[in-house]
């Protein structure tokens, strides 16, 4: 036999048979490189070589200074007890609805859904207008003056709240693949609730439960809008000091130091999340599912586990409720009587906030939806070189928190060839490629259930690659694609992390404003921007889930089970 | 020739494996007559389906060369080679109705949707899929969607019919029905064809000849006839169908018929595969229906006897286990019509004859 080509050349050769692929995939890997890869390097090297000579003294300098390291610590501390907390809560939530037969399920479940669909932020906005210093609460009503919400406390409970539908939705994936009938197994080999659940459901959950907490850490670790609210200059968070160093001290190269450090654990714990948690998980599910009523829980477990779940649901109630009514009213805290006052002014001078945010994630979500269809193919059924720097770059950008995302993005965009600051482009590009990933990740899933041969059958009949994809393939992610359109286009909306490096006077975001009218103590403002956000991406869910059902009937109630 | 393949080889990565590699298929020779169908059939991981792969042009090969209509192919991406698929799975365009599957090719090949229509609905009729134009593809039963799998793949008159064990996902009363459908179609329109199966009831159906492949390499090639009473070696008679391996020795041989020993009694074997000499021990290919069984009182002509350790009766048949003194294996003896020809109880003793003209003789390997 003669001597095998290697596969590389092999992959290579077949690539270059299809010129079409070949333009593509050098399209896409360019672009990786450029508006993902590039702005991070850009933060690593202005952290170690700020005036073109490698020095580490930057890095060291911000090491010792011990307000910053205290930043590390707290964030780091921060995110393990979101992770912990918001896991549990989630985990019985998750439980409770899938194993249990209690009323309500259904206002449980859309409760644990609201704050995934609105800005991250609101929970600490809400927090402040209850708690704070003209809080309803400790003022209105309990007459208390210099309550101390700022810090460790409010922020926490701020961060649980905010993330636990994360690990929630996570978790009942999880549990429910766990076939339950194992748990019958268990409960007819003569376990009782209790043995059946510490010995069967939980170890089957504990991959699953380790995966969650492992992404709220990533999230906690990234998320800025809270912090920036809540931490209070008493105990400093690291990426709003990140933040807060380039602009309020216009220190960048300390800022990019921050930011090399948040990096750091974000990504170390994003890849052991991915490449190794992930895989552990179990399925215990194959083919049809089997009917089983759980019951492994008695009814005093039952009731407590309801309990538990409806004064979560109320708090997270009280907190929207808090911001619909602070949107209404004259002057929270003093003058709680309605008015339209701030909706006036949001339609007035702030409606070019409102425009902006539109038009950004109107124009970048329909892109990165596309593009992220287009490489989750690649990916799943296409073999080239580079395939795994492809699937590697193009994930990063969840990994990596929106603040070091943004600073890069100033460092790596201010000068030519890519004089971008301060244009709509910049920002279109930084939401295209910060939210590729979420349509990456519905694509996949669902290629991965489309049988390799359909495709095969249409190249088979004489398409090549270009229309087996517009023909075949597209179709059949169309489901993926617009439920992945709708969550990039809610993540979109939200954005705050990266966007508050990028916005100018001409083009500023709601959530940059809201933020704004909060540092200026216009809470009643802050609060009606995000009634109006909310009500923005609730609306544009509705309609998007009605054009699929008229266009594709059962195929588009499918999309966003939520 | 319509399809030669060359001296192919494909050999996978596989970092599971001592060697880092797995050979699929090794010097795999082989030519097809145009309008014949042929059968590669062999056991699941023997290279059946790669070799098909290989024609179709969705696996090169890492060695060889694929020929079709007297052009070489190898390098052809799969989109521009004159073959069509039947899939296992049937890929069906779920998104597209029952007609715009089966025009799928022609309207690739920029035909003119009214001539598409007119065409696909003429197939539609010789598959008995007619009124089913505007059907989605999760209302039609398993048997139709094969119709449609089938009708799709022989619209475009491709020079190279491919089946990829197209039968293993219906139920075995249709499946019967199926691969004579498949042979009457294939025949009507004349097709070349290649069909991968491990079910030899199915490949003796459908095929002119079949290949039996085993670990990436061709058993042997022949007709039905042939590979069933004539195998070439111990893999392709064990194989195809039950069989009876028995013992002898090779005492004389000519141009037409090798004397074997058998310890009782001699035969003159007419059929035999490789190179036999005297002295050679020999193996000789017995069929179960082949033996004859009768009990031992009164009879003096017999090959062995032996005593009934098992029976089952099927209606039709009879069958039997005898164990014979000296003999690992038990003895399998099939018996038709057994109302006529009479039972034997568990632990009669019988004699085992059979007439030489069923028996095939191969050399013995040490």
């Amino acid at each position: 036999m003669e001597k095998a080509e290697s596969d590389t050349i092999r992959e290579i050769k077949q690539i270059t048979k299809d010129p079409l692929l070949l333009i593509v995939i050098l399209v896409i890997m360019a672009a990786l490189i450029i508006f993902i890869l590039y702005p991070l390097i850009r933060v690593i090297l202005v952290s170690v070589l700020p005036e073109g000579k490698f020095t580490l003294s930057v890095l060291k300098e911000t090491v010792s200074s011990w307000y910053l390291r205290q930043a590390f610590l707290n964030s780091v501390m921060m995110g393990s007890l979101t992770a912990f907390f918001g896991a549990l809560v989630g985990f019985i939530f998750a439980f409770t609805i899938t194993r249990t037969n209690i009323p309500l399920k259904k206002f449980f479940h859309l409760i644990a859904i609201i704050p995934i669909v609105s800005p991250p932020f609101i929970g600490a906005l809400s927090i402040i207008m209850l708690f704070g210093n003209n809080g309803f609460i400790t003022w209105t009503l309990l007459g208390l003056k210099n309550v101390k919400i700022y810090g460790f406390r409010g922020l926490l409970f701020a961060q649980v709240i905010t993330f636990f539908p994360v690990a929630y939705i996570t978790l009942r994936g999880v549990l429910e693949s766990i076939s339950p009938t194992l748990e019958d197994a268990a409960l007819d080999l003569g376990g009782s609730g209790w043995k059946v659940f510490s010995r069967v459901t939980l170890p089957l959950a504990i991959p699953g439960i380790a995966s969650a907490m492992l992404v709220l850490f990533v999230e906690t670790l990234a998320d800025f809008g809270n912090p920036l609210i809540l931490a209070g200059s008493q105990f400093p968070i690291l990426s709003v000091q990140a933040y807060l160093q380039i602009t309020g001290m216009y220190d960048l190269p300390k800022g990019a130091a921050l930011a090399f450090i948040l990096l750091v654990p974000s990504i170390t714990v994003f890849f052991l999340q991915k490449y190794w948690v992930s895989r552990k998980q179990y399925i215990t599910i194959t083919g049809k599912p089997t009917q089983s009523n759980p019951k492994i829980v008695s009814p005093v477990v039952k009731w407590i586990l309801f309990v538990i779940c409806l004064f979560i649901a109320l708090l997270i109630l009280l907190i929207y409720i808090t911001i619909l009514w602070g949107a209404f009213a004259k002057v929270w805290g003093s003058d709680n009587s309605l008015t339209l006052a701030h909706f006036r002014y949001v339609f007035g001078v702030g409606f070019k906030a409102v425009k902006d945010t539109l038009i950004i994630a109107g124009l970048s979500t329909p892109v990165a939806g596309i593009l992220g269809m287009v490489i989750a193919f690649l990916i799943v059924r296409k073999k080239f070189p580079g395939k795994q720097f492809m699937e590697i770059s193009s994930l990063l950008s969840f990994a990596v928190p929106g603040t070091v995302i943004g600073i890069g993005y100033i460092l790596a965009f201010n000068s030519r060839p890519f004089l971008l600051t301060g244009t709509l482009l910049i920002l279109l590009l930084n939401f295209i490629f910060r939210y590729i990933p979420v349509g990456i990740q519905s694509g996949t899933a669902i290629l991965r259930q489309v049988d390799p041969s359909i495709e095969e059958a249409a190249v088979d009949l004489g398409a090549d690659s270009n229309k087996t994809f517009r023909k075949i393939t597209l179709p059949l992610m169309v489901p993926a694609f617009f439920s992945g359109l709708i969550y990039s286009f809610v993540r979109a909306m939200t954005a705050i992390s990266a966007a508050i490096f990028l916005v100018s006077t001409s083009w500023n975001l709601m959530t940059v404003q809201i933020m704004s009218e909060v540092e200026s103590g216009r809470l009643g403002a802050a609060a009606s921007f995000s009634v109006i956000l909310v009500l923005i991406i609730l609306v544009a869910i509705l309609l998007i889930r009605k054009l699929l059902s008229l266009r594709y009937g059962k195929l588009g109630g499918t999309v966003l089970k939520i | 020739m319509s399809v030669k393949l060359v001296n192919i080889s494909k050999v996978f990565k596989d970092s599971k494996n001592a060697r880092g590699e797995v050979v699929a298929v090794s010097d795999f020779n082989l030519e097809i007559e145009e309008g014949e169908m042929v059968t590669l059939l062999g056991p699941s991981g023997c290279g059946k389906t790669t070799t098909l792969r290989i024609v179709s042009g969705f696996e090169t090969p890492t060695t060889g060369e694929v020929w079709i209509s007297g052009e070489n192919v190898t390098e052809v991406p799969p989109n521009k080679r004159d073959t069509s698929m039947v899939f296992q799975s049937y890929a069906i365009f779920p998104h597209l109705s029952v007609g715009h599957n089966i025009g799928f090719g022609l309207e690739l090949k920029g035909w003119k949707p009214e001539r598409i229509r007119e065409e696909v609905l003429k197939i539609m009729e010789i598959m008995n899929l007619t009124e089913m134009y505007d059907r989605r593809p999760d209302q039609l039963s398993g048997g139709q969607q094969q119709r449609v799998a089938l009708a799709r793949a022989i619209i475009n008159k491709p020079s190279v019919l491919l089946f990829d064990e197209p039968l293993s996902n219906l139920d075995a009363k249709l499946r019967e029905q199926m691969r004579i459908e498949i042979r009457r179609i294939q025949q009507a329109f004349k097709i070349t064809s290649i069909y991968v199966t491990h079910d030899q009831a199915e490949a003796m159906t459908v095929s002119d000849r079949i290949v039996v492949m085993n670990d990436g390499k061709v058993m042997q090639v022949g007709t039905p006839f042939e590979i069933y009473m004539k195998p070439a070696n111990w893999f392709v008679a064990d194989f195809i169908g039950r069989v009876n391996f028995i013992g002898g020795k090779a005492v004389g041989v000519s141009k037409k018929a090798i004397t074997v020993d058998y310890g009782h009694t001699r035969k003159d074997i007419t059929s035999w595969s490789g190179e036999i000499s005297e002295g050679d021990e020999v193996l000789t290919v017995i069929r179960p229906e082949s033996l004859k069984l009768s009990s031992t009182t009164g009879k003096d002509s017999w090959l062995f006897t032996g005593r009934v350790s098992k029976t089952v009766y099927l209606g039709p048949t009879a069958e039997y286990e005898i164990e014979v003194e000296g003999l690992e294996r038990p003895i399998e003896a099939v018996v038709y019509n057994p109302a006529e020809v009479g039972f034997f109880e568990r632990g009669e003793s019988v004699s085992v004859d059979f007439n030489p003209k069923t028996a095939h003789l191969l050399k013995k390997e040490s």
